[in-house]
């Protein structure tokens, strides 16, 4: 975490999700250091759009992101390793099928 | 020398020597970030120029190339107002000339998309995208350092009164300016300059700046009598091309 004295020099880092077309996802692209969310868009557009990679930016302050902790990630996501079951692997595909 | 050719250079010359100008914060801007805005916004200025200067040269009918005419032009063949000239100064100081210039901008090609010349409504068209999103930026940051802190507030204020009196040229209608709109390619200026002050206006409400007083003054760069700082841009921006003439890269 950033002490307030890092805060006042520093503007807050944001995350960026660009959502590539109309009907994909949001995906995170990176991150930038905006001083307010107007701000952040602004860069955003800059940084991420400039090829024509987007047409919706998302920005969340990085500090509002709440992420898993690495050091318990056998335990959170090593559990589903023998669950191939859990895969849809067991079903015959249509040949016409083309866009699974 | 026509009218139209000459109309067409004081729009064409105004985006590139802004852009021109612009383009020496790369490298030196305050964030990584902001040298990105402001290089993208060079870059869109420098692409109307590039428009705007092939179809001065397709009206000249000399066979002038874009290139030809930014770049082995004189001193006094550059028609732009000589607010795009002025110096960059400090980030807050080109922040001001930016907003001062792209409402302008804004206006003045928001009613050109119906110009009676095709080719000026069309660039006017695409301009306008571009030009909305540089008066956004610019505009978010006046705001911002008009109502941030005390030296910021005071920064920006003491540039808004340097920069104004500059302002005044770009809406000083003459001959040619009257002579396009009764044909009906430009907008009368009296009407931009009505929408360019409330715009200002309400930006400056919003960032707490006060908006200076009038001084009438009169510049000339609309009609090739410029400031001294013309002609360093020149000089950094023609070096190449009279040096190697005819490079491409």
């Amino acid at each position: 975490m950033n002490t307030p004295s890092e805060n006042s020099r520093h503007w807050p880092l944001y995350e960026v999700f660009v959502r590539a077309r109309g009907g994909l996802d949001h995906k995170h692209v990176g991150s930038l250091h905006a001083a307010d969310a107007r701000m952040a868009i602004d860069h955003a557009r800059d940084l991420y759009t400039r090829r024509q990679e987007g047409v919706s930016i998302w920005v969340v302050p990085s500090k509002d992101i709440t992420a898993s902790d690495p050091a318990e990630s056998e335990s959170l996501f090593e559990p589903a390793r023998d669950k191939i079951y859990r895969h849809p692997t067991f079903y015959e595909i249509p040949d016409e099928v083309k866009t699974l | 020398m026509s009218d139209l050719f000459r109309y067409v250079l004081r729009l064409g010359d105004l985006s590139l020597v802004l852009g021109q100008r612009l383009g020496e914060w790369v490298g030196h801007c305050p964030a990584l970030e902001e040298d990105l805005g402001l290089a993208n916004i060079a870059l869109d200025l420098i692409g109307q120029a590039r428009l705007l200067l092939t179809y001065a040269g397709e009206v000249e009918g000399r066979g002038r190339g874009e290139d030809e005419i930014a770049f082995l032009r004189e001193h006094g063949e550059y028609l732009n107002a000589i607010l795009a000239e002025q110096p960059n100064g400090d980030f807050g100081r080109t922040i001001v000339r930016q907003v001062l210039v792209d409402a302008f901008q804004l206006e003045l090609y928001q009613r050109m998309t119906a110009s009676t010349d095709e080719r000026l409504a069309a660039i006017a068209a695409k301009s306008v995208k571009e030009i909305q999103y540089h008066l956004r930026y610019s505009s978010g940051w006046l705001v911002r350092l008009g109502d941030g802190t005390e030296e910021s507030h005071a920064r920006v204020q003491a540039s808004l009164e340097a920069l104004w009196p500059y302002t005044v040229e770009l809406f000083a209608e003459d001959e040619l300016d009257r002579a396009m709109a009764d044909r009906g390619v430009a907008p009368r200026l009296t009407e931009v300059q009505a929408s360019w002050a409330s715009r200002i206006d309400a930006i400056l409400a919003e960032a707490t700046l006060v908006r200076p007083a009038h001084r009438p003054h009169s510049w000339h760069g609309k009609r090739g009598q410029h400031s001294e700082h013309l002609g360093y841009i020149l000089a950094e921006m023609q070096h190449l091309q009279r040096t190697y003439p005819g490079a491409r890269w």
